[in-house]
């Protein structure tokens, strides 16, 4: 079956400095789809270039297709029907996504205006019925507030509110939940599933905290430095991660059960964008690293059925974790 | 068990808030009758949902703040009143750390003269003596001379935050308030932090107060954990025992909502209603509105912390342990 959204050599540039290195991402109709890693790896980068919403200085490259259409420079009419119609994004910092002094019911209608053929009276109906699935209650009323008169959680959930909008195919939330509660964020992401459940719609679920990824997620992409260095399974990835990134970064989780061990820290730091180490960009924090490693980026190659690394030595580091597991 | 360093009795602080467009005052409990204890070289560990009083509890056993009501007590002497002599001394055994390092630090100055700036404060040894120290201080943080020679803008979140932590040790403090010192930190980086405050805390016997929503980290690194709602302490206990067997309603809720890789999200039990509001705490058990348990008692008495059986203490109706069924 072909993917809904197929990205290849996805490249992108600020002012000269590669941020994103050559990213290839598919999602299929449906799925849920995690991406993962460190603060600055180009999480958000690659769904912003990917819908055209980066600032014009960026340099962007590669393909993103949605359903075997190039989407990647394509007219800014095209664009405005697939952004919050086909695919719809919610973004990392919802305050400033609603604006202050329009009622919620404007911001509503107008994105129900935008992308769905209906008029007057039906407009209205369609944003409380919206309002009523995201769970707001007393939703006839609450159309005439402004976001300052809703809680974080509420605000999360009128953005969802106002995602739906287009009935999408599509859904990228980027850190949805970061900003919340733990209790309030375990409700935004049941809403989430259930609505994904109930239409069938594909997720990409950004987020650095791997719980919420391993949980809401079919399949997980690892970024590292602009590239994703690992891709799996959810379950797979958490009980044999490969990359010895990805391997640090479950290693790093404090267990909430169980015997308390020392936390595996990853030494260093993520390299400045502009100043990349040549090779694989985790060699200088990478306990496996040998000489080969500074001579060439690694690819993401296949490693088993629907697991892909990129590390030369992915059989070398399999068999340090298989050591570590028979320790 | 080691003698307490601090002990907290019975404290409360409320603030009052303008509420509404006719600028009515309402008051906001922000703390409500909290008392802890924590032993020597021990840490306690602070979580619960954003507005619960956790970081106004910290201030007030720091002395930063005093309680409207109830007690403070360091190392066996009450807490001074602000700004007197006494209170300087207890205040310099005793340092803090917050969340955002970069906004703890002075962009301005290189960070070495930041780590001295409380031994200059101070007039702790001579400038020879400070230097060394300032040396040892960031060996302690597994960082070199180099990094002491740059400004805070030149160095990553987790080496900032081991400044703020080499600075906070400069005076050789006995206790120390960490107020979601990893918050800000991605997992790996957070990572390095966690591992160091351990091993200080063990090479140096330090005491800590450990303030964080985030259970994973504050059972990595408790002894005791108290888990706090709307300013009252609702559950308290060893850290590997609480969340491997919350007894409070809240508790649980509060542990099933924090994600685990291999475990579906099937099962966990979500809170219907909205975040509590500070300002308009409910009558008789303030979790009432949003517990999946609750009975009508709950709506109209509070209550009371008491001990369900070995360390774990618990306010709720529905569980009582066999010293607190004894006692009636
Ligand atoms: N508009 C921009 N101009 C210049 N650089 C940018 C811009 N947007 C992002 N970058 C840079 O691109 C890189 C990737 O950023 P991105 O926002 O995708 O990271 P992320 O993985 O989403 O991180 P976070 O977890 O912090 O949200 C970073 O180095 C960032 O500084
Ligand atoms: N100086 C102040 N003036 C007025 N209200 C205050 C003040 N400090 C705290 N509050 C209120 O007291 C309550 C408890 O706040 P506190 O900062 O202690 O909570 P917290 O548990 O640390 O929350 P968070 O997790 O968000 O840091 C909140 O409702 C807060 O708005
Ligand atoms: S390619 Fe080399 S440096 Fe990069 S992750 Fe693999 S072993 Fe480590
Ligand atoms: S006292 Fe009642 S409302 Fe409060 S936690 Fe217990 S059961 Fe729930
Ligand atoms: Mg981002
Ligand atoms: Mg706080």
């Amino acid at each position: 079956m072909a993917p809904l959204v197929n990205i290849e050599g996805l490249s992108v540039a600020f002012n000269g400095v590669p941020v994103l290195r050559g990213v290839d991402l598919a999602l299929g109709k449906g799925e849920a789809l995690g991406l993962v890693g460190e603060s600055g790896s180009g999480k958000s980068v690659t769904w912003l270039a990917a819908l055209g919403l980066l600032p014009r200085h960026a340099k962007v490259t590669g393909s993103v297709r949605l359903n075997g259409r190039e989407i990647l420079g394509a007219p800014a009419a095209q664009l405005d029907r697939v952004r919050g119609g086909r695919v719809a994004m919610i973004f990392q910092d919802p305050a400033s996504a609603l604006n202050p002094v329009l009622t919620i019911r404007k911001q509503l209608c107008e994105s129900l205006a935008l992308h769905r053929d209906l008029q007057g009276n039906a407009v209205k109906a369609e944003a409380r019925r919206l309002l009523d699935l995201v769970g707001i209650p007393d939703a006839g009323r609450r159309l005439e507030a402004y976001p300052h008169e809703f809680s974080g959680g509420q605000v999360q959930r009128i953005m969802i509110a106002m995602a739906l909008a287009g009935n999408p195919d599509v859904l990228i939330a980027d850190e949805p939940t970061t900003a919340l509660d733990a209790t309030i964020q375990a409700q935004i992401l049941e809403l989430l599933s259930s609505i994904r459940c109930e239409f069938g719609m594909a997720m990409v679920l950004i987020s650095h905290d791997l719980g919420v990824v391993a949980e809401n997620c079919d399949r997980v992409a690892v970024m590292y430095a602009g590239r994703i260095v690992e891709e799996a399974p959810s379950n797979q990835l958490f009980a044999d991660p490969v990359h010895p990134y990805a391997q640090s970064l479950i290693g790093a989780l404090p267990p909430l059960d169980g015997p308390r061990r020392r936390l595996t820290a990853i030494p260093g730091t993520v390299p400045d964008p502009a100043m990349m180490p040549d090779g694989c960009a985790f060699a200088p924090r990478c306990a496996l690293a040998s000489d080969p490693c500074g001579l060439a980026a690694p690819t993401l190659a296949p490693i088993a059925n629907e697991r892909a690394v990129a590390c030369i030595r992915a059989e070398a580091s399999r068999r340090a974790l298989l050591g570590i597991a028979a320790e | 068990m080691s003698p307490p360093l601090v002990e907290v009795t019975e404290i409360s602080r409320s603030y009052s808030m303008r509420s509404g467009m006719f600028g009515r005052t309402a008051a906001v409990h922000a703390v409500d009758g909290v008392s802890l204890t924590i032993p020597k070289g021990q840490t306690l560990g602070l979580v619960g949902e954003s507005g619960s009083g956790k970081s106004t509890t910290g201030r007030i056993v720091l002395g930063l703040e005093p309680p409207d009501s109830g007690e403070v007590r360091f190392d066996g002497k009450s807490m001074a009143a602000p700004v007197t002599a006494a209170w300087r001394t207890q205040r310099a055994r005793m340092q803090m750390i917050f969340q955002d390092p970069l906004g703890a630090l002075d962009r301005r100055l290189p960070v070495a003269t930041q780590i001295r700036e409380p031994l200059d404060i101070h007039g702790l040894g001579t400038p020879a003596e400070r230097e060394d120290r300032v040396r040892d201080l960031l060996r302690a943080v597994e960082l070199t001379p180099a990094h002491g020679a740059r400004y805070p803008g030149a160095l990553s979140g987790g080496q900032r935050q081991r400044i703020v932590l080499a600075r906070a040790l400069a005076t050789k403090p006995d206790f120390l308030v960490c107020d979601e010192p990893v918050s800000a930190l991605d997992v790996s980086i957070q990572a390095q932090v966690v591992n160091l405050l351990c091993d200080l805390q063990a090479q140096l016997g330090l005491t800590l107060l450990f303030i964080s929503h985030d259970l994973r980290v504050v059972r990595q690194i408790s002894n005791v954990v108290a888990v706090m709602y709307l300013g009252r302490i609702v559950e308290i206990g060893s850290a590997d025992d609480l969340f491997a067997r919350p007894e409070h309603p809240y508790t649980q809720a509060l542990v099933s909502a924090s994600p685990a890789p291999g475990r579906r999200s099937a099962g966990r039990i979500v809170l219907a209603g909205d975040p509590p509001n500070p300002a308009a705490r409910p009558q008789g058990c303030a979790f009432h509105p949003r517990c999946p348990r609750a009975i009508a008692r709950c709506a109209r008495e509070v209550p009371a912390l008491s001990t369900v059986g070995g360390n774990r203490q618990v306010a709720c109706h529905l569980v009582t342990g066999a010293e607190t069924r004894d006692a009636a």
